[in-house]
């Protein structure tokens, strides 16, 4: 079982090194701002000491007034892992960065969340649907579909 | 405890040859006549070897006795249907164990699992692919009715809306029982198909 890092510890780290980057942080998880995800997630992955070479999963959670994406990493080499989250508001037109150019493992179930939750990832090299079929009209893991 | 070289053993080389020469030539002493033939009454041209029945009867004999089945297992009946065709309930009784991967040589698709939309067109052209006469078991509520998923965004709500249905077996999933029965419906069902 991994250690699960402080995300304060982290979180005040990467707010050091970014300015403005994280909104919030405890002891579980930190919020990043969306426009610093990729930096924040590359700065992550390529640090000596944190080497998140791993993305367990990413998931995405419908709160109503925003849709919060939430990214597990690992470090397969120190064993440890944090938990990153990020979040978009409204209901439409909703996008985050891709994180597909630093983890390959990204690539379907952002795919995924694009399908079932409308959430669309800049820079991803083929954003289409992977459950459901092209012409599909909405989005069946939002609290508000029918 | 030392051991005596010298002690003799249970059987000396010398005779295990001599019991060895004895069951070769008692073998040999009662092999002596060629064993008859069993199937020798074959010979016996016609006589004994013709039975008279109709066309229809020995076609829906033939069918109804050796169905071969497509393998269309999309979710988890299909463990109730290994377990049909494997040593406890040995599907194999009935004549019908062999599962065929292609379409072509497969004449009953039997529809173990929940089938979505996503799916729907490669289960329809595996059937309109399968050489007539062929038939159709819908095994378990989801390939029934959709089941539990009925109302749900993603699933065919009955193969009955993309392929015609033979013989409904309900359970989630049918016990193995269940689906020998529908297996044996089936046969009956071909038994009384009339073909000219």
């Amino acid at each position: 079982m991994a250690l699960t890092l402080s995300g304060e510890e982290i979180g005040a780290k990467l707010e050091e090194k970014f300015p403005g980057s994280i909104v919030e942080s405890d002891k579980d998880s930190f919020l990043v701002r969306s426009e610093f995800l990729l930096p924040v997630a590359d700065y992550l992955k390529d640090t000596p000491g944190l080497d998140f070479d791993f993305l367990s999963y990413i998931t995405a959670v419908d709160y109503y007034e925003y849709f919060e994406v939430v990214y597990r990493l690992t470090s397969l080499e120190h064993n440890h892992s944090l938990v990153m989250k990020a979040r978009c508001y409204g209901r439409d037109n909703l996008s985050l960065p891709s994180v597909v150019s630093l983890w390959r493992g990204a690539d379907f179930q952002e795919r995924e969340i694009y399908d079932l939750m409308g959430i669309s990832f800049d820079s991803h090299p083929n954003m289409r649907c992977i459950f459901l079929w092209d012409s599909f009209e909405g989005h069946p893991l939002r609290r508000d579909y029918l | 405890m030392e051991i005596d070289i010298n002690e003799k053993q249970v059987y000396s080389s010398t005779e295990l040859n001599k019991v060895e020469a004895e069951t070769i030539e008692a073998l040999r002493m009662g092999s002596q006549q060629v064993i008859p033939d069993p199937d020798e009454w074959l010979a016996q041209e016609l006589k004994g070897n013709v039975l008279l029945t109709t066309v229809d009867f020995f076609l829906n004999w033939a069918r109804r006795s050796s169905l071969w089945t497509m393998l269309c297992f999309p979710a988890c009946c299909a463990m109730e249907f290994m377990s049909a065709s494997a040593s406890r309930f040995d599907l194999s009784r009935f004549g019908m164990e062999i599962l065929r991967a292609s379409p072509r040589q497969a004449d009953l698709m039997i529809t173990a699992g929940t089938l979505t939309w996503k799916m729907a067109p490669q289960i329809k052209r595996i059937y309109d692919q399968m050489a007539e006469p062929k038939w159709v078991i819908a095994m378990g509520a989801c390939a029934i009715t959709g089941g539990t998923f009925a109302q749900s965004y993603s699933v065919v709500p009955g193969y009955n809306h993309l392929i015609p249905v033979d013989v409904y077996v309900p359970g989630c999933p049918p016990r193995p029982e269940a689906l020998i029965h529908a297996i044996q419906m089936l046969q009956d069902k071909i038994a009384k198909r009339k073909n000219l």
